[in-house]
């Protein structure tokens, strides 16, 4: 239906709310930025088609990093180059949504040519609006990979010399050898003919995204007057004149009239469902043990474990955390150590709580476990004030320099080694954190190894190793 | 003379690039002599003219510069 009047399409929003600087109604592009004019045809389009409520649009990185600021309809910012992926995600999760991954060249075929390429393959129900202007904008002007042969750019100052760099990636030309993708298409916003055309175009990918048919992706090709240094009507011919002659407009692909529509579940997720999906429905879990017993500054510890790859400091860990989720607790447990197998260090952040834990990190635990002397350097100023520090005086060769902390030496490995086994060094340390704290009960830890330790014949010694632990602790 | 249609440019939303100018094939708009808020000389309708294609609307970057009537508009 066409209109009388053309004006600002209904699916921007009326006031750029998300934009922190003073002016809500400009956009952030330059002038004669092409991404303004795809953006109005992709509005245009949502609003004709009236689906603005179950639209999301994927903003990248690239100029079109902001593009929430703009559309009235879900948005999502993404990792450099992973629209695909998220889109892909979106999309299975609700195949009602209509979902637009919006990326520029840089995004798509640089950094992200291997998501693109498997999220067509796949011919995943979304829809591309591929942004071509041959440069990175962004960052300043830098060569894409499709930066014409000759073109000048920060990182090809002499031009763009195939020899060194390579020639364009013609992506249509890419994808229509797959047998993913439905509808593929190139246009460019030049002349007033050729924007009717990319219009269509626009339309045109997203009923197939509408109608289940699958990948959909147009390609524009798309003035950049800051980075190509020139005035906005001299990109604008310059896209004409150059640009179309190494990417050639038109239609690469168009099956959705042969394509059946993917069979998709159609539903969409009663509240009831959604709250049973996030666990909402069910009472609050009910806790066995009160941790009014524990002095406050160990209640609801925040702990960190750390030491030498071998040295057991995640199993000490999950095995904290597993006696914890014994007593009712809500737990969280999780490793970090680099890509070495034995020689490198490891550490793993473990919270007890009587509430629900929002992050698993711990940056500034109240408990800090150092099985090792490189440990106890690193992470000795993290510990909040009045916290413990128990350190390992086997292998730890000072005490702790803080003055505002409590801290208990313990020779955990020679423990450990008199009780025939240097592994259970861990176990003789969890005996100190039970002694000390009275975090966890000894029955739950001894319940816990049994889920934890794979070999049931090493439980008896590991019991001993905890024993051991809080004799030494108790008798300090 | 009455034209078919009109255009109008909101000059505070214009950043002068001059692609409407450019694209109207009646050549019925012009850069004003004014500065805006923004720091360009904006775009103006040159008062006739204007046939309603929309050219000038679909090349404008910007979501609030350009409105086309294209059957033009009653004007005091
Ligand atoms: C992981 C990562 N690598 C690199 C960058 C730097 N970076 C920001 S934008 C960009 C390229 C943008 O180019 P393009 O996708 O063509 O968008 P345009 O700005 O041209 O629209 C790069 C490399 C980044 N932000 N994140
Ligand atoms: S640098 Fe280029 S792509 Fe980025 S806003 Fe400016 S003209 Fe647009
Ligand atoms: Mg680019």
């Amino acid at each position: 239906m066409a209109k009388d009047i053309l004006s600002t399409p209904k699916s921007f929003y009326k006031e750029f709310f998300r934009k922190p600087d003073a002016d809500k109604t400009n956009t952030h592009y330059c002038p004669g930025c092409g991404h303004g004019v795809i953006h109005k045809l992709l509005a245009e389009a949502i609003e004709d088609f009236g689906i603005a409520d179950r639209t999301i649009i994927i903003s990248p990185v690239g100029c079109s990093v902001f593009a929430y600021y703009y559309f009235d309809t879900g948005n999502v910012q993404v990792a450099h180059g992973r629209a695909p992926a998220v889109a892909t995600g979106l999309k299975r999760a609700n195949p009602n949504s209509i979902v637009i991954s919006y990326q520029g060249d840089g995004d798509l075929a640089a950094i992200g040519g291997n998501n693109i390429l498997q999220a067509a393959n796949r011919g995943e129900n979304i829809t591309v609006i591929f942004v071509n202007n041959a440069i990175y904008g962004m960052t300043g002007g830098q060569m894409a990979p499709t930066t014409l042969i000759g073109q000048k750019t920060t990182t090809t100052p002499y031009g763009r010399a195939a020899a060194n760099e390579g020639y364009p990636i013609r992506i249509c030309e890419l994808l229509s050898a797959l047998s993913g993708p439905v509808y593929l298409a190139r246009g460019a916003i030049t002349d007033p003919a050729t924007i009717m055309k990319t219009r269509l175009a626009i339309r045109k990918a997203i009923k197939a995204q509408m109608d289940y048919k699958g990948f959909s992706l147009v390609e524009i090709l798309s003035p950049c007057p800051s980075g190509w240094r020139m005035t906005p009507v001299e990109a604008k011919k310059w896209v004409k004149e150059q640009m179309v002659k190494i990417f050639p407009l038109g239609t690469f692909k168009d099956e959705t009239k042969e394509r059946e529509p993917i069979a998709y579940e159609k539903r969409e997720y009663t509240k009831e469902e959604i709250k049973q999906a996030l666990g909402l429905d069910k009472e609050a879990p009910h806790f066995s043990h009160s941790m009014d017993d524990v002095k406050p500054i160990w209640r609801n510890p925040k702990i960190k474990i750390s030491g030498f790859g071998g040295q057991g400091v995640l199993l000490l860990g999950n095995t904290l955390a597993e006696a914890g989720m014994e007593q009712g607790y809500h737990v969280s447990w999780i490793p970090s150590y680099g890509p070495e197998m034995r020689g490198g260090t490891a550490n793993c952040h473990v919270q007890i709580s009587t509430s629900e834990i929002a992050s698993p990190v711990v940056d500034h635990p109240s408990i800090l476990v150092a099985m090792n002397l490189p440990s106890l350097d690193r992470f000795e100023d993290d510990v909040v004030p009045g916290g413990l520090i128990i350190y390992n005086t086997s292998l730890v060769t000072r005490a702790p320099k803080r003055t505002d902390i409590e801290s208990i030496p313990i020779p955990a490995t020679d423990i450990a080694d008199k009780l025939g086994s240097l592994k259970v060094a861990n176990m003789v340390v969890l005996g100190a954190i039970i002694e000390k704290t009275g975090i966890v009960t000894e029955e739950a830890a001894i319940s816990a190894l049994n889920t934890v330790v794979k070999h049931k014949k090493f439980i008896p010694l590991n019991i001993e190793a905890i024993k051991s632990g809080r004799e030494y602790v108790r008798n300090l | 003379m009455p034209t078919k249609g009109y255009m109008e440019v909101d000059p505070n939303h214009c950043k002068g690039c001059g692609l409407c100018i450019e694209a109207c094939p009646e050549d019925c708009i012009e850069f004003s002599s004014e500065i805006n808020r923004l720091g360009y000389h904006p775009a103006r309708y040159k008062g006739e003219g204007c046939i309603g294609c929309g050219f000038c609307f679909y090349t404008c970057p910007e979501p609030n510069a350009i409105t086309v009537y294209k059957k033009g508009k009653e004007v005091a």
